[in-house]
């Protein structure tokens, strides 16, 4: 892949033009994120992260997933290492991400592309790659779809953090499932069908029959720990191959993913 | 959080400078976060009670219909409230 590295004399784009174009075409997919964020605020409330704790996690974790499995693990004194673990692997999928992205990027400067890949996102990433295919050359185009996404997020997180503050007693309204609802939710946002049941269906037994053993919130790295490896240990028992090695969870369309998404690591 | 959130960004474009990752270990990756939102979501269900169960399922059922997390939210909420002030159908 490396091999394949910067053509000479053919310079990656990364404009004004393009910050804007990423910005106003990923507007729709902003609304959603706040929506999202207007939820994690909410449910920030109800743990004993303070206000501008989970503001400021918004800002400089700006992960969804992870901000909302972190929720469920925040107690004091603060489980440092549960975090950690638990946010290095929910975000792993940002690996995936950022390795297909290297042949777009790779001729930016160093500076453009860490500040940039700072707001890779999985939404942005999914309408980046999909801009790409259909022609999109400015690499800054995920620049402003990683802005708009970010100013999304953590304007709704500050909403609904001061929005929250109005419900008292979260189990009377049965808002305390509020929580497992969303990663039903985020679960089936993941599923991509019938590979995934083995990993799943190990994570369940693991993280149930763990729950009952491992101190604190182990069970979930555990879970995710076993569950994923089996679904790996399974492709290479089946001898198929690891065609599941897709790059991505985000939503993008199958044509995008295809396109650019796991041929960013191997194709070219 | 936010290093370790900052080194997964960054993290991928970084390995690809140096390495290739094995499909094996594309794999591994693309299968972590289902194993771990149902490591969150099992224990949540198999602890809980008929409320918690059949909420779960109603949640299930709108996020796969709609595709949204609010309405699934606002679904599983609603569905967890009214099932607690039932008695078990068993």
């Amino acid at each position: 892949m490396a091999a394949a590295g910067p053509r000479t004399g053919d310079s990656t784009p990364f404009t004004r033009r393009g910050v804007y174009d990423g910005f106003r075409r990923s507007l729709p997919v902003a609304a959603g994120v706040f929506t999202y964020g207007v939820v994690f605020g909410i449910l920030a409330r109800q743990t004993p992260l303070s206000a501008v704790e989970a503001l400021v996690m918004s800002a400089a974790v700006f992960a969804a997933s992870a901000q909302f499995v972190v929720l469920d693990l925040w107690s004091r004194p603060i489980p440092v290492t549960a975090i950690v673990v638990t946010t290095f692997l929910v975000n792993l999928r940002h690996v995936l991400m950022g390795a297909s992205l290297y042949r777009w990027l790779a001729r930016l400067s160093r500076r453009r592309v860490y500040g940039t890949l700072f707001l890779l996102n999985d939404e942005s990433w999914g309408l980046a790659m999909r801009a790409r295919a259909e022609g999109e050359r400015d690499a800054a185009f995920l620049l402003g779809s990683g802005l708009v996404v970010f100013l999304a997020w953590v304007s709704a997180s500050l909403l609904g953090l001061t929005a929250g503050s109005v419900v008292s007693d979260p189990a009377r309204y049965g808002l305390d499932f509020a929580f497992v609802a969303v990663y039903v939710a985020l679960l089936v946002g993941v599923w991509e069908g019938r590979p995934d049941l083995v990993p799943v269906g190990t994570a369940a037994a693991v993280a149930v029959a763990g729950g009952a053993v491992l101190p604190g919130n182990w069970h979930i790295v555990a879970g995710g720990v076993v569950g994923s490896l089996a679904g790996v240990a399974r492709d290479a028992a089946t001898g198929r191959g690891f065609a599941h090695a897709r790059a991505d969870h985000s939503g993008a369309t199958p044509e995008s993913a295809t396109d650019g998404g796991t041929g960013g690591a191997g194709r070219d | 959080m936010a290093v370790v959130t900052y080194l997964t960004r960054v993290g991928g474009f970084w390995l690809v400078d140096q390495v290739d990752l094995s499909d094996a270990a594309r794999a591994w990756l693309g299968y972590v976060p289902g194993a771990v939102l149902m490591s969150l979501v099992a224990p949540h269900v198999v602890g809980g009670g008929h409320a918690e169960f059949g909420a779960a399922a109603a949640t299930l059922l709108v996020a796969w219909r709609t595709g949204s997390v609010l309405y699934a939210m606002v679904a599983g909420i609603l569905a967890v409230s009214v099932l607690r002030r039932l008695p078990p159908p068993l």
